[in-house]
């Protein structure tokens, strides 16, 4: 387990399709090796993949609370069809493991029980948690394109919540029931053949003029920038934030969270943490512009928002 | 079914009146709605008026408010909802929970829609905003077939609304933060998406280049029309492929579909345009009403596919999403 100051560190479900062997290993080596306190599992973009890791979920569960991690299982962000709202109803039918709410439909099935709620829901405001809250939420992830002023605001207005913020990874910026990934391969959803296996990192889009813009992850388009909040890690915790989201990339994921862990816990200074992340994740562009109330693909110093007006 | 159209000034909502609508939609001028541009929307005085004569004409105002509430600044909305229940709209079109909460609460009698800014894909979803805040209709994102359509109708507990002309959004309502990511302005949160405040163009040579914040969106060449770039209409490049990756510069128009969604049990069909000038509004309204026969009695009128053609966007059009083969 990790210190018992500083807020905890989650290990956001691994949003692209990992081959299975790759998959599990991966979350054994969290399991035995990381810093963190809560991993969230599951297939939160889309309801086709589920096959891939459906029979590996108990067994990598029972890894990491082995490992003295709490575990949620995440439920999908986009249900449409019947067999999504099956897969949803059985999903939130489980006892003895926290589920965490991606949709509102999952929400509902889960209400009056204690739940988490993902950061793909919708919380703009403390009015909007405490009416999860009233329900059983008990932690929100809240929405990534947020910025400070209105994560302050929330803590201040709903009390007795544990708000987590994204705080690495490709931001999921929005999500469709076309798949633009299988349609650049020549394929559609129908007949995908699961070519989003082919970019575990996401699909760089880049603008005509060769600037690098945007991700594709099946059907969901992320930030082709690494969200990057560690230097930001104080003014969060000044705001009351409970726990800090991890979302598994390509690159080494035991490494990040102790870089985090250490600057959470303060013992490494935020500019030399980010350094760090430098190194750890090779060739990724960072970004903290949401927070900072400005385009999300932008990089703001944190000393710039210190020094700013009040 | 009811016929919903858009309006975005007192004059679009007179012609939309005029036209035949059952019930015209609109919002106030500032950020608490999802069509929050310069110039666009009603004060509080303009709907008082349209509310009248609209009522007058037994036509409906349902009142857009579908943005999500800024923390710390939640009063802009919760007033925006007292303000449209004091002027008598007939019902409030809301996203954000807190907000529902809050009209559920304070006014109780005026009917609460879900907008399609809350993403509501399903019954589970739908049975949600009933049970909490007795949302009576539910406007369904456009990510649904036409069977899904009919099959979320038949076990909603409330009504349903769907969009069959106009634009036409890619991915999931409300869940969508790509013009924030290139320019710090959202739907979500401001009523924006791609902001003409961060649009730009430049000549390249022979080229026409859009951009949007720092983002170039497109490049047309001279035999071209430069289109607004709308982020999910733009060209990119992914993989080997260029090109439209998202979607084409296309409009919904999925008039073909009415026969479906009126056996389906949809209660309304909207047209997406508070943006657009008064010869969209009635042109549309005129011939949507047509398709669905007048009145109410009668026979339907052949719809002049071509006017619709050229009203909309990038003169091509698409059934979007109620066609599975679109995914």
């Amino acid at each position: 387990m990790g210190p018992t100051h500083g807020p905890r560190l989650v290990l956001g479900p691994v949003l692209f399709l990992w081959e299975a062997p790759v998959w599990r290993d991966f979350y054994f080596r969290i399991a035995d090796e990381a810093d963190v306190d809560c991993v969230v599992l599951g297939e939160v973009v889309c309801s086709k993949r589920q096959h891939f890791h459906d029979a590996l979920v108990d067994e990598v569960a029972v890894r990491l609370q082995a490992g003295g991690k709490a575990v949620r299982l995440a439920s999908l962000a986009l249900v449409t069809n019947e067999r999504e709202v099956r897969t949803t109803r059985t999903l939130c039918a489980r006892k003895g493991i926290e589920v965490e709410a991606e949709d509102l439909s999952a929400h509902h099935l889960l209400r009056d029980r204690p739940h988490a709620i993902g950061p793909l829901v919708n919380v703009y405001n403390g009015m909007a948690a405490r009416v999860l809250a009233a329900r059983g939420a008990r932690t929100i992830c809240l929405p990534p394109e947020l910025p400070l002023a209105s994560i302050e605001a929330i803590v201040r207005d709903a009390p007795g919540i544990d708000f987590e913020v994204f705080a690495f990874g490709r931001i999921p910026l929005a999500i469709s029931a076309r798949c633009a990934h299988a349609r650049v391969k020549g394929k559609t959803k129908d007949t995908c053949q699961f070519v989003c296996r082919d970019d575990p990192d996401g699909l760089p889009v880049d603008t005509l003029d060769g600037q690098h813009f945007l991700a594709l992850n099946g059907v969901q388009t992320m930030s082709y920038t690494c969200q990057s909040l560690l230097a930001d890690v104080p003014a969060l915790i000044e705001a009351g934030i409970g726990g800090l989201r991890l979302s598994p990339q390509r690159c080494d994921m035991v490494g990040v969270a102790e870089t985090f862990r250490r600057v959470a816990a303060g013992r490494l200074d935020p500019s030399e943490g980010q350094a760090e992340l430098t190194t750890l994740y090779e060739g990724a562009s960072f970004s903290n512009g949401f927070l900072h109330g400005e385009a999300g693909h932008r990089l703001v110093s944190a000393t710039a928002m210190a020094d700013g007006p009040d | 079914m009811e016929l919903i159209c858009p309006a975005g000034t007192l004059a679009a909502f007179r012609d939309a009146v005029d036209a035949g609508a059952d019930a015209v939609y609109c919002g106030f001028r500032d950020e608490t709605n999802a069509r929050n541009f310069p110039g666009l929307n009603l004060t509080r005085d303009e709907l008082a008026e349209a509310i009248l004569y609209a009522g007058s004409r037994n036509v409906k105002t349902f009142v857009a408010i579908n943005t999500f509430m800024r923390a710390g600044g939640e009063a802009l909305w919760t007033v925006a909802v007292d303000d449209a229940a004091a002027l008598g709209a007939n019902a409030l079109i809301l996203a954000d929970l807190g907000l529902l909460a809050y009209a559920a609460e304070r006014h109780p009698e005026v009917r609460r829609h879900l907008s399609v800014q809350a993403g509501a894909a399903n019954a589970d979803h739908i049975d949600f905003v009933v049970e909490a805040f007795g949302v009576r209709r539910v406007v369904l994102p456009r990510v649904l077939t036409v069977a899904e359509i009919a099959a979320l109708t038949r076990t909603a507990r409330c009504e349903t609304e769907v969009f069959v002309f106009g634009g036409l959004c890619v991915m999931e309502e409300g869940r969508c933060s790509l013009s924030s990511y290139a320019t710090g302005l959202s739907p979500n949160m401001n009523g924006m998406c791609s902001p003409a405040s961060h649009v730009r163009y430049r000549r390249e040579g022979d080229e026409t280049v859009s951009g949007l914040g720092d983002f170039t969106i497109n490049r047309f060449s001279k035999t071209e029309a430069a289109g607004y770039p709308t982020l999910c209409k733009g060209r990119f490049a992914a993989g080997d492929e260029r090109g439209y990756i998202f979607e084409d510069p296309v409009t919904l128009d999925a008039l073909s579909q009415i026969d479906a969604l009126a056996a389906a049990g949809v209660a309304a069909l909207k047209i997406e345009g508070r943006q657009r000038g008064r010869a969209y509004v009635s042109r549309v309204v005129t011939e949507m009403r047509k398709a669905l026969g007048g009145g109410g009695d009668g026979p339907p009128l052949a719809v002049e596919r071509g006017l619709l053609d050229r009203l909309s966007e990038g003169q091509h059009t698409t059934t979007g999403a109620f066609e599975k083969r679109w995914r």
